[in-house]
């Protein structure tokens, strides 16, 4: 298969982008050996990264809430959940390190805040509702927004997408059910819930992005099959997906302008405060220093731990070569196969 | 409906969801046991054993659950939530079991939820706050080694065919637990100048705490031959990790008579504060 573009020519180049072209073109996968754009990659390794970091802060919010679980089976879904949460940034970590880069350095990009994750997360948890609205609106919306890519032309990074998928929407099933029930409960209850969709509503339509005509990069990704749907047609489905689902649950969305539209056969809905959504993913939403800083503060408090598992893991292979070259020469007179020492006991 | 949208539409049906996530459609470990109480089991005693065993899994997963967004590198993360569930899994059967046969009626949730820190029956080991990686892994080998011994022993033998089916799960995972722990105690131990001389410190904070793992051992078991399967384990780790063993020193009272360190209440208070902020609330 093609390899890198190093030391190719203009009309290999040629070939090769054209190999490239026939492949996005049949739908088919590009995997990480194969030749790739530099655009595409930079594109993709910036998309994966800001993913997998998402993941990563997205564990903040709710963790918060596992120590407080108000019931042991609702301590255990949410721990099980930002455990799952904590797996999805390793596979995704470990999908753009099949572009070349490595996990160390997009960490460190996250914390001196040169690598973005989802504006979403910078918004605080207030009550034990929240992890219910978080589950149904905020992992509704990362769905509708998922569910595509895992047809991305990207290999890897599409294989890692169809297990998140699966388990964001086991989330977001346990998310609605975990509201079913404190809307059948008392009247604080009730009313927390409501106040938590209050809060999530507007920021779970800002997730899927600016409107399609601030949107300068939808277009080029949308090209290489990276991206699959416009960021209003994703908003669009949400929409219209979740409206019923607030009915079923008897809470009101916060939207005056949200109404079934007959003709278009959709629901017309207001217009996000995109204002505010430049504001926090600029980095002044309520708790964007407080995610990094918390997040920066993990990885320095367990730098000594990885320096020493680096040191055990080097003493450790310094030892197994002493011991090699030791067999090997213990077994000088035996059959000469034995490299790893084995046969020479 | 769109091919893209069937994940997200499943939402308003039933289905079988237990081959999606982690975590789920794993066995129940009670299927098909017979929860009365069998004749010639005192249903006292069987329910402080596992009101101990309940209370020490409980606060320890909650412990574990502290490190949630705090842990040195990712697989850590996974790793102690990993641990921290499982530990939640065995109170939630443990406690249930003593509201069973006490008589009380109790749910794991009254018991977790509504009771004061004197009438909690963990020992005082787990209550301790986590300190740093080493000293918590420290704990977490001690702490598992010593559950390990005496689960291996109630499955094998405890008349109670609840507890013996909890304890055949939990000897499963509390065998991951310890070789988890150990092989940390030895990276540690093992790596850095200061890594090692962290490794000594935690194990050497814990050393006052760890002869009353031993006092509660269950009534039945052979006392020194769970202290000695301990010490071996200890004996082998600290070798390879290059490290001293502390004298366990004894230390007045137990956390099974609801004696406790200053560490427990804070915990419990924060454990118990959303179910007691909505009383008569559904979770």
């Amino acid at each position: 298969m093609t390899q890198t573009t190093t030391a190719a020519g203009p009309e290999a180049q040629d070939r090769l982008q054209a190999h490239f072209d026939g492949v996005i073109a049949h739908d088919r996968r590009i995997e990480p050996r194969d030749w790739m754009p530099d655009a595409y990659r930079g594109t993709l390794v910036r998309q994966i990264a800001q993913h997998a970091h998402s993941e990563i802060i997205g564990m903040q919010p709710e963790g918060a809430w596992i120590t407080r679980a108000p019931s042991l089976r609702r301590k255990a879904i949410l721990f099980a959940k930002v455990q799952d949460e904590a797996g999805h940034g390793l596979y995704l970590y470990a999908a753009a390190e099949t572009l070349g880069v490595d996990r160390a350095d997009l960490t460190r990009r996250l914390i001196e805040g040169r690598q973005k994750y989802s504006s979403i997360f910078n918004y605080p948890t207030l009550s034990f509702a929240d992890v219910g609205v978080i589950g149904w609106l905020v992992d509704g919306a990362a769905i509708c927004n998922q569910v595509p890519l895992c047809r991305s032309s990207f290999g890897p990074y599409a294989r890692a997408m169809v297990r998140i998928c699966k388990e964001e929407s086991f989330h977001q099933r346990q998310g609605y059910e975990l509201l079913l029930t404190m809307m059948r409960g008392t009247a604080a209850q009730r009313a927390m819930v409501q106040d938590a969709v209050d809060r999530w509503w507007w920021p779970s339509l800002m997730m899927f992005g600016p409107p399609d005509e601030a949107s300068p990069n939808s277009a080029r990704s949308m090209g290489w099959k990276i991206k699959r749907h416009s960021n209003d047609e994703l908003r669009q489905r949400f929409v219209d997906m979740t409206v019923p689902q607030a009915e079923k649950l008897g809470v009101t969305l916060p939207d005056p302008e949200l109404r079934w539209n007959p003709e278009r056969g959709r629901h017309d809905f207001g217009t996000p405060d995109w204002d505010e959504l430049k504001r926090v993913i600029s980095g002044n939403g309520p708790c964007n220093e407080e995610r990094v800083e918390r997040r920066r503060r993990a990885h320095e408090d367990g730098a000594w731990v990885r320096r020493a598992a680096a040191a055990h893991a080097k003493k450790q292979a310094a030892r197994q070569e002493a011991a090699r070259e030791a067999g090997q020469d213990a077994g000088h007179t035996g059959t000469g196969s034995g490299a790893d020492g084995r046969e020479t006991r | 409906m769109r091919e893209d949208d069937h994940v997200y539409l499943s939402l308003a049906e039933e289905q079988d969801d237990s081959r999606w996530a982690f975590g789920t459609g794993f066995e129940d470990p009670l299927h098909g046991v017979d929860t009365t109480v069998p004749d010639g089991v005192d249903p006292v005693e069987l329910a402080a054993l596992c009101l101990g065993l309940g209370d020490d899994a409980l606060v320890a997963s909650q412990r574990l659950a502290e490190w949630c967004t705090r842990a040195p590198e990712l697989e850590e993360e996974v790793a102690l939530a990993n641990i921290g569930l499982d530990l939640l899994g065995q109170a939630r059967m443990l406690l249930t079991r003593v509201g069973q046969v006490d008589g009380s009626g109790r749910s794991e949730d009254d018991l977790a939820y509504l009771r004061e820190s004197e009438d909690y029956r963990n020992v005082r080991l787990v209550e301790l706050p986590n300190g740093d990686f080493a000293f918590s892994m420290a704990r977490l080998l001690v702490f598992s080694a010593q559950r390990l011994a005496v689960f291996e022993r109630l499955a094998a033998g405890h008349p109670d065919p609840v507890l013996r089916a909890v304890a055949a799960k939990g000897v499963k995972e509390l065998a991951y637990h310890r070789q988890y722990a150990a092989e940390w105690v030895v990276r540690l131990g093992d790596g850095t100048d200061e890594s090692h001389r962290r490794m000594q410190e935690g194990l050497d904070t814990i050393a006052p705490y760890v002869d009353e793992l031993f006092r509660a051992v269950p009534s039945g078991q052979d006392v020194r031959e769970v202290r000695d399967e301990v010490g071996a384990v200890l004996a082998q780790v600290a070798a390879a990790a290059t490290l001293a063993v502390p004298d366990f020193e004894v230390m007045a009272g137990s956390g099974r008579d609801g004696v406790h360190t200053p560490c427990l209440a804070p915990l419990l208070f924060e454990m118990q504060s959303v179910a007691r902020a909505l009383p008569g609330g559904s979770w």
